[in-house]
């Protein structure tokens, strides 16, 4: 991809959707919109943009959705729900063994496979968890997701990718093609709409944050800041997992890596300095209004 | 390289499944019904089968509850691939000794994903977003 195409979809992306991508985000664009342009008949992105020059409103729309619509399946990357129920449940159950309590965020709960992934999780591990009581709060910027969400509903299609047969057969009713989440689990999860560039310290403390995929699109100054204020709205023996491709090192000493468990980790205990917060201020001000 | 049996009296989907498994690095080996699959494995067990239920002369829940009796058996993971999406046919397959279950039509993502569940592929290197 030439610079002066990236600088042009750089600037579209921005003026239609906020998606703010720094200058390193090639290799974002290319796994996002070569498949785009191939399924249009042309060579590359070179063309698409050809192509989106000469005005054409409906291959934009595609560009502006391919690049923004994160497309999410049930136990995503599969090893953070590995994670989850290896290592942090029974660390959960051990340290929250007085007051019997769990509270878990799904930062980016999208159409709601994540968070119900976790539901399922815990469903499992019901046994343990008699007598608790477990609250997952799934918030997505977009109301249509959410309300995608809560129906807990999904086509053939979704249900084959990363539910194993077994989950589907035990946690979901059938009607015609499509599938439904069981009540008793979609009562496991609440949903609010959220745009993590605000506050959302009125959402309580939490014991688990699943974080993935979503810092990706925000610059350096952004996720920053977002990391200093997801540690203070964290419990001190907390959890943060990070999607695949995301990481706070280099970005902030206000997590640390769980050892030998990727994309896990927890609060360091270390105050999120001001200056970041302050640099990052004007910008959330600037991008939520 | 692992062996996969693609059992389906379709030639179109074995062509299908089979490009899609060798692109997964399988070697694939097809039979057209339940008793030409049998012979097959008579011959060699393969590590995966997968495996359609309505077909002539023997379906695939028959050729799995043969396979299944047979020395060695017990090896191979078997996933149905069919068009009977019914949560009947589900258990009623699972019950029988089946790994994992694809309700038609499939693409390369449902392979893969379904093939990773039953330990037959590794997770794929997590990609970027």
């Amino acid at each position: 991809m030439t610079p002066p195409d990236y600088e042009y979809l750089r600037k579209l992306l921005k003026d239609h959707s906020g998606l703010d991508l720094s200058a390193d985000k090639q290799y974002l664009i290319e796994s996002r919109l070569l498949p785009l342009s191939r399924k249009c008949g042309l060579a590359g992105i070179g063309e698409l943009v050809q192509k989106m020059k000469s005005g054409t409103p409906a291959i934009v729309a595609q560009v502006v959705e391919a690049m923004t619509t994160n497309e999410t399946f049930f136990f995503r990357d599969k090893v953070p729900f590995d994670h989850f129920r290896d290592a942090i449940m029974p660390e959960m159950l051990k340290a929250r063994a007085a007051r019997k309590s769990i509270r878990i965020w799904c930062a980016a709960g999208s159409t709601g496979q994540e968070p119900y992934s976790l539901a399922m999780c815990l469903k499992e591990m019901s046994a343990a968890l008699a007598g608790w009581r477990v609250e997952i709060i799934a918030t997505d910027l977009s109301q249509e997701v959410l309300e995608k969400s809560k129906s807990g509903i999904y086509s053939q299609f979704e249900v084959q990718r990363g539910l194993p047969i077994q989950l589907l057969v035990k946690y979901f009713k059938q009607n015609g093609e499509l599938w439904q989440i069981n009540a008793d689990i979609r009562a496991m999860v609440q949903h609010r709409q959220l745009n993590l560039l605000h506050d959302f310290s009125q959402l309580g403390a939490f014991d688990v944050v699943f974080c993935r995929n979503v810092l990706i699109y925000f610059d350096q100054d952004t996720k920053i800041n977002i990391f200093g204020r997801l540690a203070r709205t964290m419990e001190a023996d907390g959890f943060l997992v990070l999607g695949a491709a995301e990481t706070v090192v280099g970005l902030t000493d206000v997590f640390k890596p769980f050892p030998d468990k990727r994309g896990l980790y927890r609060p360091s205990g270390a105050r999120a300095t001001i200056a970041p917060a302050a640099m990052a201020m004007p910008k959330i001000a600037a991008m939520g209004r | 390289m692992k062996t996969c049996l693609v059992v389906d009296d379709s030639s179109i989907v074995r062509k299908i499944a089979r490009r899609i498994l060798e692109g997964l690095n399988f070697q694939v080996i097809e039979a057209e019904d339940g008793v030409d699959a049998l012979v097959v494995c008579k011959k060699a067990m393969p590590e995966a089968v997968l495996l359609d239920w309505n077909m002539p002369v023997m379906d695939g829940y028959h050729f799995l509850s043969h396979l299944r009796r047979m020395p060695g058996g017990d090896e191979p993971k078997v996933v149905f691939c069919t068009t009977e999406n019914g949560i009947d046919h589900i258990e009623r397959a699972m019950d029988g000794g089946a790994n994992e279950y694809i309700m038609k039509p499939f693409d390369k993502d449902i392979i893969a994903a379904k093939f990773q569940e039953v330990g037959l592929i590794e997770l794929p290197e997590e990609s970027p977003v």
